[in-house]
């Protein structure tokens, strides 16, 4: 009776674990074209002007040219810069893999680079001081935990966040000016916009979504979105003030 | 038979599952083990009006405190003996109990037993579940302090420059920095750099130990940023020497 249900219980571990299942599944998951979705972040009306920022508190801050704020940055066409793109459903209980690739924020002329950093749950961030003054990297998460290092110039930094959260405010007290955001996925299916504007998510298995757009000032829009294998949908979000 | 078997299974998981939920209402400080059952009625009659029902740090008398009354259910501590975002340990909460928390409205609370303060920390721990799912962290390590010297104290007048410390704390450690005036805590509210030249003791112990500490570790839920991992063990004893410099011209100042 034991050794009937030890033979049985054996014969279903093996299929749950024999490497050659596992195998076809990556195949099979590489083998199926997958879907993207792109587009393009316009900011409707016209963008505030930026507001000159005064560095002579500290004189080895040298942002290169006159620094300015970053709230809302939008070209000269309405692309709106720093809005992170993401899957905010549809996914499933899938989990994924953080990449063994660091993300990285650079501090540099006393500006975070880029001003919204994203990553993936528990990526490594390099936080990367290329200035010649100290800062105090500090981010105040409301989901995950708060720290707060001195870095002195050259000095290498690691973070990592162990829960979803968009987005956590970071700043420099001792540079009262230096405000940006660091986005936490729990998948890798998230962009943050550039100069242009445009984003892209690729990779995704075919099926329904939820995409939103989030700014840290204009808050966050959301759009549903069917996606089949091998198709690239197209779609844009438009921020106002 | 079987049915026996059952029932003792069900019993030994019963008294396991007590024992690990007792084991999180409790406190560890010395040989002391705190209750927060006990605590939670010292709680109510001596915490309650400032740190609320709640514990959320919005009692009664909340509104009219700056600083205002710790949020526990953050669980974010200033005086900790742990590294940067870490749960401070029980014996750290212990000490702010027994210590008082100066420049606040935090008195001391050597009048209570050492048990019943063994029981408030218990208690305390109650309100955020993070004291029951992280796992217990080491504490920083504190080396023996060098001697003091002149070449120690212009090490860490030269390491309070380059750190940027006078940029909130003043040149001159006065506390009035040009970006002091723009520091909130991370619940927003404004926050004063220490001034180090007042006297004033400070918040977490005043001692050299308890600057290399606070250094160290850094206050949480503050500007104050750690040390930890951009200077030597060396170096941070020579920026609290430097700070003794400043502490010890304001006590000479005052005839004391």
């Amino acid at each position: 009776m034991k050794t009937k249900y030890t033979a049985v219980a054996l014969v279903f571990l093996l299929a749950i674990f024999s490497p050659q299942r596992w195998l076809a599944d990556a195949e099979a998951q590489d083998a199926s074209p997958s879907a993207s979705v792109a587009g393009v972040v316009k900011f409707d009306g016209t963008p505030p002007k930026p507001t000159r920022i005064d560095m002579a508190v500290d004189p080895n801050c040298k942002p290169g040219s006159p620094a300015v704020t970053e709230d809302i940055v939008a070209g000269a066409n309405g692309s709106l810069e720093n809005v992170v793109v993401f899957v905010a459903d549809g996914l499933g209980d899938h989990t994924f893999q953080p990449p063994a690739q660091p993300a990285v924020l650079e501090q540099k002329g006393c500006l975070y680079r880029p001003h919204v950093v994203a990553l993936q749950t528990n990526q490594k961030l390099n936080v990367v001081n290329s200035d010649s003054t100290t800062h105090n990297i500090h981010p105040s998460p409301a989901n995950n935990r708060e720290s707060n290092a001195i870095q002195p110039p050259g000095v290498p930094l690691e973070l990592s966040f162990a829960r979803e959260e968009i987005a956590i405010p970071v700043k420099c007290n001792v540079h009262p000016w230096m405000r940006g955001y660091i986005a936490v996925f729990k998948h890798p299916f998230f962009a943050v916009t550039g100069k242009d504007g445009t984003f892209e998510l690729k990779g995704l298995p075919p099926g329904t979504y939820t995409i939103t757009a989030w700014h840290g000032k204009l808050g966050t829009q959301s759009q549903k979105v069917t996606v089949s294998a091998g198709q690239s949908q197209k779609l844009d979000f438009a921020f106002k003030q | 038979m079987r049915m026996m078997a059952h029932k003792t299974r069900v019993t030994v998981a019963f008294i396991l599952f007590s024992a690990l939920s007792s084991y999180a209402q409790e406190s560890h400080v010395g040989s002391l083990v705190g209750s927060a059952k006990h605590g939670k009625a010292l709680y109510q009659r001596y915490c309650i009006f400032c740190h609320g029902p709640q514990g959320d740090g919005n009692g009664e008398s909340a509104p009219y405190l700056d600083p205002k009354p710790r949020d526990f259910t953050k669980a974010t501590f200033k005086c900790r003996s742990t590294p940067s975002g870490d749960l401070p340990l029980d014996s750290d909460l212990y000490d702010t109990i027994t210590r008082g928390v100066h420049a606040s409205g935090m008195p001391s609370w050597r009048p209570l037993l050492r048990q019943e303060r063994a029981d408030l920390v218990a208690y305390i721990k109650t309100f955020s579940p993070r004291f029951r799912e992280e796992p217990a962290v080491s504490p920083i390590q504190v080396p023996p302090e060098p001697p003091t010297s002149a070449d120690s104290v212009k090490r860490g007048s030269q390491l309070f420059q380059s750190m940027n410390c006078g940029l909130c704390h003043g040149q001159e450690g006065r506390g009035n920095g040009p970006s002091a005036a723009s520091l909130t805590d991370t619940r927003g509210y404004p926050i004063r750099p220490f001034d180090l030249t007042s006297g004033t003791k400070l918040k977490c112990g005043d001692s050299d130990t308890g600057i290399f500490r606070d250094l160290t570790t850094g206050l949480d839920g503050t500007p104050m940023p750690s040390f930890a991992s951009a200077l030597k063990p060396d170096q941070i004893w020579d920026l609290v020497h430097y700070i003794a410099t400043l502490r010890a011209a304001a006590k000479a100042a005052d005839g004391r």
